[in-house]
């Protein structure tokens, strides 16, 4: 025990019969991170503070909700009139899905600009995905319990949706509903889940922090750390950065939150849940809408459709389509086998990964639209094409792609001061925006 | 080549952020854009606006529209002493119960009594307004496309209705209303209520003041929100400003 590297005599006997303070040391001031992190890496420490703040409220909130259908929409109120800073406790949990979506996606999205799914961080990666699919999971259950008409309406259409599998379909759908209409049972298992779910999230996220500790962080250049010249002790100088970050980003959401905090909300919910009055639009949140895109542009007339109709019904389609739209995310790491993980080097890569982001700001329009010409046709094309760039282009990339030369290793460009000019200058721009 | 990309998708992102407030049912005309004391960042319900307001929710829609959300004591809030709130809710008829003997009685109203409803259910609220239900005004402001400006709109829309259009009994012609036909009658109607405060009470200023009132009715706390936000984000720059010459200190050695 004398020879601790701890100097304090309390923290040494602790770390001595339980190692705390000996795995703080590991993770913050041993832990290697790449010297060259842009800000993008931000968003993964970010989601994990909205975790955090969305269970935190959550729970607060959870003292004060009635699940009842009878009462579940006055009790919201309640929180909103009587409890003390009741309002800002839910503004806080609802803009914080949006923004916890924001932040997740954005975090996705750098995965796949600088490959970081790749070897050896696929299983990282894939937990990620989980964690996505719980993330919606939780959203959708949590959006039903103010018991608006979105709430309603929206539950009934996504629950629907299991009916479409064939024969147990409408089993499952009663199991979910717990009776044969979206009803009391149903908001009660829903708020029971909802309250559930974040936790299985928690364990996932503890998951996916051990598998990124396995390796490391990747970065922006996408090459191996070589020697203790690339890398820096996570604390001071990734904690600082990450401060920085979410001051900023805190910055973002509070203006949200004190100052438009029902404009990512739809009217509708402010209107209790009515069984017997449909709303005209049925919209889910903005975070859904590319996904609810990809569910409606299978019709029976569309073309995309064509190839699986001898197999199944439009509607299986559409809904087995979205699930596809996540699971390809799963398979990612084995359709892009290009041995090179940045973007900065693969020019033609480069053009489609943009194309994606807006093919998926399409898809997101087309889902906030009623299905009708043309926005049917649009997303429709849109879908297609999303397949096609995970499917397709990206396993033939692999093949065809000339890639740009590697730096040496990460010391380099950095001792440049940012980025060789022959390495990484093509790339600046994104590191601004 | 990536900066127009990023333009894009930046242009893309704001109509898809746009397209969410602008989904419209119906052949409705968009409201025009009101000015109003409560919005912006330092935004306050006009005093005088909400108790003329109340005034007229009162006087006039109250006949027909609960605001159940609302209590008497709320009424502290928009300006009127504690005893002009009581005389308030004392003027009105509370049913309560049952009493020692299981009877269900009435009394006047008191400070901690939801503001009463024109009718016992849904029902006789239907029975009485020819099958069209007047919903309840607490959240209306919130629960509508378009907010403020489109209740103001609503009020101030009736118009004849064009010669082509086949109008049902009961039904009036709104500019606003989705499909244009609604069961509600034109409610205001040039010097409908007597202000207190001696404005003039025309069509347009009974409308404005009493979105203002159902305004403040749907968002109680907009005040304290927006004061709270002010500070919140101020103390947010300055903090965020102090984090960011830490890590430039902090990382001046790696770069």
């Amino acid at each position: 025990m004398s020879d601790s590297k701890f100097k304090n005599p309390i923290v040494a006997w602790i770390d001595y019969r339980l190692p705390v303070f000996t795995f703080m040391e590991h993770e913050l001031h041993e832990y290697p991170t790449p010297k060259n992190l842009n800000y993008w890496w931000n968003f993964g420490s970010l989601a994990g503070i909205i975790l955090v703040i969305m269970i935190v409220t959550g729970i607060i909130l959870s003292m004060h909700y009635t699940p009842h259908t009878a009462l579940a929409f006055d009790s919201v109120e309640r929180i909103m009139r009587d409890v003390n800073y009741g309002w800002l406790i839910r503004y806080v949990h609802m803009n914080g899905a949006s923004a916890f979506f924001i932040v997740v996606f954005i975090h996705i999205f750098r995965g796949l600009y600088f490959g970081s799914y790749k070897s050896p961080r696929e299983l990282l990666w894939m937990l990620g995905v989980v964690i996505l699919l719980l993330m919606m999971a939780t959203a959708f259950l949590g959006y039903v319990l103010p018991w608006g008409q979105m709430s309603f309406w929206g539950a009934t259409v996504i629950t629907n949706l299991f009916s479409a599998i064939p024969i147990v379909g409408d089993t499952i759908v009663t199991l979910l509903w717990g009776g044969f209409s979206v009803d009391n049972p149903t908001l009660n298992r829903f708020f029971s889940l909802h309250f559930l779910l974040p936790f299985v999230i928690v364990g996932v996220v503890v998951l996916h922090i051990v598998a990124l500790h396995q390796h490391g962080s990747g970065n922006p250049i996408g090459i191996d750390t070589k020697s203790p010249q690339d890398t820096i002790p996570f604390h001071p100088y990734y904690t600082i950065k990450d401060l920085f970050g979410l001051g900023v980003f805190l910055i973002f959401f509070f203006g949200f939150v004190f100052f438009a905090p029902n404009y990512l909300g739809h009217p509708d919910n402010y209107i209790e849940a009515n069984p017997l009055v449909t709303p005209p639009h049925i919209v889910p949140e903005w975070y859904f809408l590319p996904f609810y895109a990809i569910l409606r542009s299978f019709t029976a007339d569309a073309l995309i459709f064509l190839p699986f109709s001898w197999l199944m019904t439009a509607k299986l389609a559409g809904v087995l389509a979205m699930f596809a739209s996540i699971m390809v995310l799963f398979i990612l790491p084995w359709l892009d086998h290009s041995p090179v993980k940045s973007a900065r080097f693969r020019p033609i890569y480069k053009q489609f990964y943009w194309l994606l982001i807006i093919d998926c700001f399409i898809l997101g329009i087309c889902g906030a639209k009623p299905a009708e010409a043309p926005w049917t046709y649009i997303s429709q094309a849109a879908t297609a094409y999303y397949f096609l760039h995970f499917l397709v282009i990206i396993p033939l990339l692999g093949f065809f792609e000339k890639t740009k030369p590697l730096p040496t290793s990460i010391s380099e460009p950095v001792l440049k001061g940012g980025g060789g000019a022959s390495v990484a200058a093509g790339a600046k721009p994104m590191e601004k925006a | 080549m990536r900066k127009y990309l990023i333009g894009a998708a930046a242009a893309v992102s704001v109509v898809v952020l746009a397209s969410n407030g602008a989904m419209s049912a119906g052949d409705a005309v968009k409201p025009p854009s009101q000015n109003w004391s409560f919005s912006g960042f330092f935004g306050t319900f006009d005093r005088g606006a909400l108790q003329r307001g109340f005034q007229v929710y009162d006087e006039v829609c109250a006949g027909c529209h609960s605001a159940r959300l609302l209590a008497y004591r709320n009424l502290t809030e928009i300006g009127f002493t504690e005893d002009q709130a009581k005389k308030i809710a004392a003027s009105k008829e509370v049913t309560d119960g049952p009493n020692d003997e299981g009877e269900m009685f009435q009394r006047p109203g008191i400070l901690s009594d939801r503001f009463v409803r024109p009718f016992p259910n849904d029902e006789a609220a239907r029975a009485a307004n020819g099958g069209a239900l007047p919903p309840d005004l607490s959240l209306m402001v919130k629960a509508r496309i378009g907010g403020a400006n489109y209740l103001h709109a609503l009020l101030t829309g009736y118009k004849d209705a064009p010669k082509d259009t086949n109008l049902p009994d009961g039904m009036s012609y709104n500019l606003y209303f989705a499909g244009n036909q609604i069961a509600m009658a034109p409610p205001l109607a040039e010097d409908g209520v007597e202000y207190a405060d001696k404005t003039k009470a025309t069509v347009d200023q009974m409308a404005r003041d009493v979105t203002t009132f159902l305004a403040w009715a749907a968002e109680p706390e907009l005040e304290w929100r927006k004061r709270m936000g002010v500070k919140v984000i101020l103390f947010l720059l300055i903090l965020t400003g102090m984090l960011y010459a830490v890590k430039r200190k902090v990382w001046s050695d790696v770069h």
